[in-house]
């Protein structure tokens, strides 16, 4: 269990005091890239690079339920088969996920899980089901394409089954989307230096303010979190004064 | 009482020093952001200049054929600037792009459509070039011109296309479990409401954040996506660094 130290807790809470001075983000995406890249350069091998990486999420999770931040979405896609094994651990009643309230969703397209997978995510959301903070959301066989897909399909289905003639609206397809647990990210944070979402949130983040760093997946730390939170408010004060403006 | 009082008082006087001292600290910290932006933003006109004086030789030779596709991103309030977009579109002719797709959300630049074609000679709309959407050679600029529109509520217009389809086809006796469509047809159907134009390679967002705005879904899952700060203050230097960095990026794939 990863809980933070009695030094960097008091200091991410005054990090937090002084950032949300100005508007906060209710939700944080990470595209966790960079795993290999990591082992390559540390010369370790992929299992190490991968599990360095999968600490430094539980590590930006932590952060993020410091600083009050209610939803984080992550984009599994390289350390999917880890995650998988931690998820029996992480079902225990003193695991890191209940020890700091944190409900966990997964989401995904079922059908390219394998039936243990399947059922192991299945356990750990059931498992964090009643926790009241931050949720956090992992995409794993995942992709943006998919969700928007299956949402039409839904809808389709849905609609035969009623018969009712009538047709099928804007918002009868975001009722469908995997994603609609939570409200639209208000920041993207990707690793590795890629400027791409990678098929990610596509559909959700047509007014995310989009962060990318050159730090690889492991290393990403709570300076670069504060920087792209610091740099989500200049955004925010600027559309501010622009609707101002423009009444 | 008293002292219950000045104690209240003192409680109210410290809060309110602490606030103070926050708000201080949140805008000191946003006064060093502004000022390494400030520093980093002339030593990007320094560069940009050196790119366009051709002093900085690895930027002369673009390898301009990896980017068949480019999008513009424009915040709807600069998308009025059609002198600008017609001078950024000249530039993007000169370094030899042959397929550009303008995106605002509002589709300012939609109604300026007309006058952009006429201003940019021999440019002629994608949909007139293209069958089925097919990037093909072509001696003149393409334009695409395309808004929020096209995005979700194409997405709604080709469910309501797919759903006809198939009701018609008898598959509704099928498990509701089983996948219906693919993701093909549903880019077919994209293509059959009229929003289903290719994938951008490169998207640059002129604006005042990295942010997509909505730019149709479906086209950017791999797209690059790249911030040039406002249409105000483009120039052609940063253009060019642009696009030679994602030519780089393309290079790199597989090593």
């Amino acid at each position: 269990m990863k809980f933070l130290s009695k030094v960097v807790q008091p200091f991410i809470k005054c990090m937090h005091c002084v950032l949300s001075v100005g508007p906060m983000p209710s939700h944080i995406g990470f595209i966790m890239d960079g795993n290999r890249r990591y082992a390559t350069k540390n010369k370790l091998k992929q299992v190490a690079g991968h599990e360095a990486g999968y600490s430094a999420l539980l590590s930006m999770v932590t952060y993020c339920y410091e600083m009050g931040i209610k939803y984080v979405t992550a984009y599994a896609f390289s350390i999917m088969d880890l995650m998988t094994e931690k998820f029996e651990l992480l079902c225990r009643k003193d695991s890191f996920f209940n020890g700091y309230g944190i409900r966990v969703h997964i989401s995904r397209n079922l059908q390219l899980l394998p039936q243990h997978s399947r059922d192991t995510a299945n356990k750990l959301m059931a498992s964090t089901v009643n926790n009241s903070g931050l949720l956090l959301t992992i995409c794993m066989a995942y992709t943006s394409t998919d969700e928007i897909n299956h949402a039409v399909e839904k809808c389709c289905q849905e609609k035969w089954v009623k018969n009712d003639g009538g047709i099928i609206s804007l918002a009868d397809i975001e009722k469908r989307m995997y994603m609609k647990i939570a409200p639209d990210p208000d920041i993207i944070i990707r690793t590795s230096g890629e400027s791409r979402l990678s098929n990610f949130l596509l559909w959700q983040t047509a007014g995310s303010y989009l962060y990318s760093t050159s730090a690889l997946c492991p290393e990403i730390g709570i300076w670069h979190l504060v920087w792209a939170v610091f740099n989500f408010q200049r955004y925010q004060l600027f559309q501010k004064k622009k609707n101002k403006h423009l009444k | 009482m008293d002292f219950s009082n000045e104690s209240r008082v003192l409680h109210r006087c410290s809060a309110q020093i602490g606030n103070l001292l926050l708000l201080s600290l949140w805008h000191l910290v946003h006064s060093i952001i502004r000022i390494c932006n400030f520093t980093l933003d002339i030593a990007n006109v320094l560069e940009s200049y050196l790119i366009s004086s051709g002093l900085l030789g690895r930027y002369k030779s673009l390898h301009i054929a990896k980017l068949r596709y480019l999008a513009i991103v424009i915040e709807s309030e600069e998308a009025y600037q059609t002198s600008k977009i017609i001078e950024l579109l000249q530039w993007l002719e000169a370094v030899g792009v042959k397929h550009v797709c303008l995106y605002d959300k509002e589709g300012i630049l939609k109604k300026s459509k007309d006058f952009i074609l006429e201003n940019l000679d021999g440019a002629i709309l994608f949909q007139d070039a293209h069958e089925n959407n097919v990037l093909l050679d072509q001696q003149h600029m393409t334009l695409e011109f395309v808004s929020f529109s096209d995005g979700k509520e194409a997405v709604a217009k080709a469910a309501n296309v797919l759903f006809m389809k198939y009701s018609k086809s008898g598959v509704t006796d099928q498990n509701q479990k089983e996948k219906i469509f693919t993701e093909s047809q549903m880019s077919e159907a994209l293509k059959t409401v009229g929003s289903g134009g290719p994938e951008p390679d490169l998207l640059l967002v002129y604006g005042p954040a990295r942010c997509h705005l909505g730019f149709p879904a479906w086209r950017i899952k791999y797209t690059e996506i790249v911030h040039m700060g406002p249409l105000k203050s483009m120039n052609y230097g940063s253009l060019i660094k642009a696009i030679y960095k994602f030519t780089m990026v393309r290079q790199n794939y597989g090593k």
